[in-house]
């Protein structure tokens, strides 16, 4: 599937459903506050395991789970949990579903554990998690947390999908293990290399910056 | 030695290990809250990663590495929090310069890949503050020098689109592309 067809999939997914509260709270994450390209969040990983498509998927669903668990852990806890601690419960909470998603693809898949190396435990300290407890799941209920946390991880899957696709096509000819790029084509190394990681992100952002300010002048 | 230049230049925390870019992107502002940002976090990784030896240590022991993480976070946040009480009481204008920044060192991932790295990378407790120290050392070079060169950016013209991130991020690029250089120098 390419970009394009990714880009529709979405479009079709969001006329085909209505606009009361839960999917509100789960489209607002999927586009119009999408974590990556909006709110510029979780940069770290965004840039780290995306080298290719696959890294990439694996990372999404990871955080997504990560992030959709603790919302709703976080909603039924927030009258229980006192002001004072409540970063540090959060972080502790978290840190819980990250050791849980940690083992089960060492256990899983040994070869993909070792690609996305230290980053699964690191998403422990991804800001998107603790920006939407702090900013979400405290203040809401447990369904539109669940929903709210579903939204966001899966916009950030969309985001990391996007960079993780450019830069495997272009840097090493291939998506999704398979080549899509004919042999003469010249790879360009230098995408899947550290520097490559942040030009890509570079352009993606000048082109949702560039959305943003042709919206507002209409 | 080398696993100082090598933490600190060659594997550079933010230029080629993508760790800590929410801070350099957020406090990359001015050169001088950058040098103390970039103080305060080495500052932290150092003690933590003396805890974390401690704990690594104390979990073998008791045969509980599930409980790795949990630890680390907890030792890191405390850590933090100490920082935060001294910064406010020697120096209120820092405080109000990093903001919300300082809170934020507890997520800032070059923290905890400090901690997680030298675990397993099994260095033993000097080699872990070496390691600690030139991690710290590298974020601070790298937030400095791109602070330098945004100060040096405000005097220029750049079209509406390009402003903020975007600009910072291509910027970044091309310093992470000269620290490549330095690849082989540690030996």
């Amino acid at each position: 599937m390419s970009l394009t067809d990714q880009n529709k999939t979405n479009k079709g997914f969001f006329s085909s459903l209505g606009e009361h509260q839960g999917t509100d709270d789960f489209l607002r994450g999927l586009w119009r506050d999408n974590p990556v390209f909006v709110q510029v969040l979780g940069m770290c990983p965004s840039l780290a395991v995306s080298n290719s498509a696959m890294n990439a998927l694996a990372m999404g669903l990871a955080t997504t789970f990560v992030l959709a668990m603790s919302n709703v852990l976080i909603s039924m806890l927030r009258n229980f949990i006192p002001k004072e601690v409540r970063i540090a419960s959060y972080i502790l909470i978290i840190a819980t579903f990250v050791s849980m998603v940690d083992y089960t693809i060492q256990a899983v898949s040994v070869d993909l554990h070792k690609s996305l190396g230290a980053f699964i435990a690191l998403i422990v300290v991804n800001c998107i998690i603790l920006s939407r407890a702090e900013a979400f799941a405290s203040k809401n209920t447990v369904g539109r947390s669940l929903m709210d946390g579903l939204g966001m991880g899966l916009g950030f899957m969309f985001a990391l999908f996007c960079i993780g696709s450019i830069r495997e096509i272009i840097g090493s000819g291939t998506f999704l293990g398979m080549q899509v790029m004919p042999d003469a084509f010249e790879k360009w190394v230098i995408m899947v290399l550290p520097a490559g990681g942040f030009f890509t992100l570079a352009c993606l952002l000048l082109i949702f910056n560039h959305f943003k300010l042709k919206k507002s002048k209409t | 030695m080398t696993i100082f230049i090598n933490a600190c230049l060659i594997n550079n925390f933010v230029l080629s290990f993508f760790l800590g870019i929410c801070p350099f992107l957020g406090v990359s502002g001015k050169v001088e809250t950058a040098s103390k940002m970039g103080a305060a976090v080495t500052f932290v990784m150092v003690i933590s990663s003396v805890c974390a030896y401690g704990i690594n240590v104390l979990l073998a022991a008791i045969n509980a590495p599930f409980l790795q993480l949990i630890s680390y976070i907890v030792v890191i946040a405390s850590t933090v929090q100490l920082v935060e009480m001294f910064v406010k009481k020697a120096s209120p204008a820092l405080f109000k310069a990093l903001g919300i920044f300082l809170p934020l060192i507890t997520t800032n991932c070059a923290v905890l890949a400090i901690a997680l790295l030298q675990t397993s990378k099994g260095y033993d407790l000097l080699q872990s503050v070496t390691f600690a120290l030139g991690g710290g050392s590298g974020f601070t070079l790298a937030l400095v020098l791109m602070a330098g060169l945004r100060e040096q950016l405000d005097f220029s013209e750049i079209s509406g689109i390009a402003k903020g991130t975007a600009l910072v991020l291509l910027v970044g690029g091309i310093l992470s592309l000269s620290f490549m250089g330095f690849a082989g120098v540690g030996g």
